[in-house]
């Protein structure tokens, strides 16, 4: 998908360019975009390893896997279908505690092993279950308690206070998974009598 | 609201003594630990530079050739009635499909407008409460081959947007 949206966006780039006469404007915003992208990545690696590093103390002291025990009655409620001492949940806890930490590349892995365990449970192999239609939602309603790929962007880019998003993107996100847990909560009520 | 800005300059401070607390409460030897971490969040940002170099060239050539202002001026008349800056259109859209593109343009906006003005203040919170849905579903979904996903789109996508609409909402009540 990446392979046809990033050719088209260069192409409609320079055809737009075509029209609008912005042909040297475009082979400087090439330039320097690709220079900018080095200066970036610069910022990142001091702010990501910082984040990586604490990460690493809370994983060698088990203080992530003790957070994942705590999510257990909650994940009960999400999935009532799952029995709790399914190995399903333990990759879902796994990877709702990732998500909300911000450690996508251990997040992945365990939301990928959380589909297979729940492809187990599933009667209708070619078609998602309920508990996978909530894991998935739940999932992309975006989990992050701290963004902070976002708030090294914005250290890079002079923000006096580059945390000051924090307190508001944790309001915007829990909005966002109420929501999406409220929105499948309603759709199975309504059509408990039909599923499975 | 002030108490949402409270939160963001404890947070990290917050988290720091939690972690490195715990950890010595474990009889972790935390420096160890952090410096072995940090050398696996370097290799994370060296890995990602290539994506970003691609991408933001890409983004670079669509801005400077004047595309993307006039998809703004197509939506801006919509995009007005709800309060919603029609800068941030090209992004809503990419953020669902790609992280890395949509990054690459949330840079862009930051070098335009810079990370404290409005725009950017909203950027930040709305690119933190949203997630790349399409690319997230095809690979957990392709990963167990199911073809039928029923409401799963359908929700995440009312989810994502309830999340703008409170980032939106948000920022308005703090900075508008």
């Amino acid at each position: 998908m990446l392979n046809y949206l990033w050719a088209g966006m260069i192409f409609i780039g320079i055809l737009t360019a075509a029209f609008t006469g912005n042909m040297e404007l475009v082979t400087n915003g090439a330039l320097d975009s690709a220079k900018e992208a080095v200066n970036t990545v610069i910022v990142m690696v001091g702010v990501l390893s910082m984040w990586t590093g604490l990460m690493k103390i809370g994983e060698k002291s088990r203080l992530i896997e003790a957070l994942s025990e705590r999510l257990m009655p909650f994940l009960g409620f999400l999935f009532p279908d799952v029995p709790k001492k399914h190995k399903a949940m333990k990759h879902i806890a796994a990877n709702v505690i990732a998500n909300m930490l911000g450690l996508g590349w251990a997040a992945t892995p365990a939301g990928l092993m959380a589909m297979k365990e729940l492809q187990t449970l599933n009667p209708h192999k070619e078609k998602a279950s309920r508990a996978m239609c909530m894991f998935m939602v739940f999932n992309m309603s975006s989990l992050q308690l701290v963004s902070v790929n976002i708030i090294a962007y914005r250290s890079q880019y002079g923000s006096a206070n580059p945390s000051e998003v924090i307190g508001p993107g944790l309001f915007a996100t829990l909005v966002s998974t109420a929501a999406g847990i409220a929105v499948i909560k309603l759709i199975e009520m309504r059509d408990r009598k039909c599923s499975f | 609201m002030q108490l949402l800005i409270v939160i963001s300059n404890l947070m990290l401070p917050l988290v720091f003594v939690i972690i490195i607390a715990h950890g010595l409460s474990k009889g972790i030897n935390v420096y160890d630990a952090f410096i072995e971490g940090a050398v696996e969040g370097m290799k994370c940002a060296v890995d990602i530079m290539p994506t970003l170099i691609g991408l933001m060239m890409a983004v670079g050539i669509l801005r400077s050739s004047g595309a993307l202002d006039i998809l703004s001026d197509i939506i801006s008349p919509i995009t007005e009635r709800l309060h919603y800056p029609s800068e941030l259109v090209p992004l809503t859209f990419m953020r669902l499909v790609s992280s890395s593109a949509s990054t690459g343009l949330l840079l862009d906006l930051f070098r335009q407008y810079g990370p404290d003005s409005y725009i950017g203040r909203l950027v930040s919170v709305m690119m933190s409460c949203t997630e790349t849905v399409f690319y997230t579903m095809s690979i957990y979904f392709m990963s167990v081959k199911i073809t039928k996903t029923r409401y799963t789109l359908a929700g995440a996508l009312i989810a994502n947007f309830a999340g703008v609409l409170a980032s939106v909402l948000i920022c308005k009540l703090i900075w508008g």
